[in-house]
């Protein structure tokens, strides 16, 4: 937990180590809609897609408790330093995990529409994608339940393989879809997934700043590496 | 002394300049080697602990402890380049130069202008009848007091509230316009409402003076303070711009004592 030391007013610490938990538990959660949004698209399972995409209520759920607590610590307790950073960081990484069980929810409910096509090898693709983002989240939330902000930064650095391979997945669906127009629908409907994935890759990036600079008060500044994107864009 | 990398007590537009400062009452010794740089302009608080020193600190920028029996102070402090322990300074000269106000308002038991006028006319700032006028508005219209007591400015100055009672005695000490104003916990004893005027006025005399504040209350030290050193048992421990030092404070006895850890 962010604060291990205690505070001589012991139900501050209580507080703070309850939305530290509530920030771990939306974390975990969003990791199993990940998981299992992505596991109903290859086992081609719809009950385990309606599964995922009733599990993101809960994590709307989460978010908006997380708000209400930070919001009631705000007023009542007026946090300082390391207690103030952890605040808004749980804040802020409450939003980007919100943002990460929306994107995979998205995910789920496209494999609920593939799945009426018949089976597709890009399906596969997509997978090598997901462990990346999903390897991403798992460490990013261990770098915030540990206060580990090396772990954090190595999160950050893998955001660009997870860019290279969604660049990569860009062009083997358009090939899909030039070799044969009936795969146009799923092939379309795996892009948008590969991208929500790829902004699941974005959101852990946010996350393991929010962890950095909870730990250490200082902004990670320097500008990540980045190569030309699916588009032929060289990115700024 | 203070560790140079975590702290800057030098800053590049010092009004008051302290080095190798120690102050024993006489047995036990209270601040160590205090080295620290009041700006000008600017309000500095000094927070920490009871008994940490900040009070004693703060006592020798107008030789307060002069009077103490047994207090020996030692080291150096200048305000404008001028050596304020040496002996040949005149202690009820520097007092004007360097005002306080204290935790509980004082008050003189004369009316509200006498309490303002006191100090002009005994350290003859003034020359005349319609001058004193002149500058009793003036400090109570910059105390953000003269639209509530102009009407009744003969009555005495401790029939007015606690709040307005506290804003007439940092009229009086801007009456006799010094430098430096000190201040120690001067909102201590007003509610919230009395506290934020005193406080806007600490935001407004900042244009005009250096002001030195120690506050038990960190959120004030935050609210109204550009810089922020924290004492702990005689020394300084880390000093710097207010925002750094409560949201980043680089040293863990800062961090435990204003995040309420600190054992």
């Amino acid at each position: 937990m962010p604060n291990s030391d205690a505070h001589i007013v012991r139900s501050y610490s209580d507080e703070l180590q309850n939305i530290s938990a509530l920030v771990a538990k939306m974390g975990g959660l969003a990791e199993t809609i990940l998981t299992d949004a992505m596991t109903a698209l290859v086992k081609r399972d719809a009950d385990l897609s309606n599964q995922a995409i009733q599990a993101d209520k809960r994590v709307d759920g989460l978010d908006a408790e997380i708000e209400h607590q930070v919001v009631r610590m705000l007023a009542l307790r007026q946090p300082m330093a390391v207690d103030l950073r952890s605040i808004i960081s749980a804040l802020k990484i409450a939003q980007s995990l919100e943002r990460i069980a929306d994107h995979a929810k998205n995910g789920a409910k496209r494999a609920l529409v593939i799945n009426q096509s018949p089976p597709m090898d890009a399906t596969r693709g997509i997978v090598r994608l997901s462990d990346i983002a999903r390897e991403m989240l798992r460490s990013v939330l261990d770098a915030y339940v540990n206060s580990d902000a090396e772990g954090a930064v190595k999160v950050r650095d893998r955001d660009e393989d997870l860019d290279v391979l969604y660049d990569g997945y860009f062009r083997e669906c358009l090939t899909y879809m030039m070799e044969d127009s009936r795969n146009i629908t799923a092939a379309t409907h795996l892009l948008f997934i590969a991208k929500n994935i790829e902004r699941i890759g974005d959101h852990c990036t946010n996350i393991a700043e929010n962890v950095y600079y909870m730990q250490t008060g200082e902004r990670l500044n320097t500008a990540r590496p980045k190569g030309e994107d699916a588009m032929g864009l060289k990115a700024e | 002394m203070l560790d140079s990398e975590t702290n800057s007590a030098t800053i590049a537009d010092p009004k008051v300049i302290c080095r190798d400062v120690s102050v024993s009452y006489s047995c036990k010794q209270a601040l160590f080697d205090i080295d620290l740089d009041i700006g000008s302009h600017q309000v500095t608080s000094l927070i920490g602990p009871s008994g940490c020193g900040k009070s004693t600190f703060l006592r020798c920028m107008n030789r307060m402890n002069d009077v103490i029996d047994g207090c020996v102070v030692t080291g150096s402090i200048s305000v404008d380049g001028v050596e304020i322990l040496d002996d040949e300074i005149d202690a009820v000269q520097l007092r004007r130069r360097v005002g306080m106000v204290f935790q509980k308002p004082n008050p003189f038991p004369k009316s509200i202008y006498d309490n303002i006028a006191y100090g002009p006319r005994i350290h003859g700032l003034v020359s005349g009848k319609d001058e004193l006028d002149e500058v009793v508005q003036t400090s109570l219209e910059r105390a953000g007091l003269w639209e509530e007591v102009k009407d009744r400015l003969l009555q005495p100055g401790t029939g007015l509230s606690g709040g307005q009672q506290q804003r007439l005695c940092i009229a009086r000490a801007i009456a006799v316009r010094p430098d430096v104003i000190l201040m120690d916990e001067p909102c201590s004893a007003l509610d919230p409402i009395a506290t934020a005027r005193v406080e806007e006025l600490i935001d407004e005399l900042k244009r005009s003076y250096s002001i030195v504040i120690v506050t038990h209350s960190m959120q004030q030290a935050a609210r109204v303070s550009q810089r922020t050193a924290f004492f702990h048992l005689g020394i300084v421990v880390e000093v710097g711009e207010t925002e750094q030092i409560f949201t980043n404070p680089r040293d863990e006895r800062t961090q435990g004592y204003i995040t309420g850890r600190y054992g």
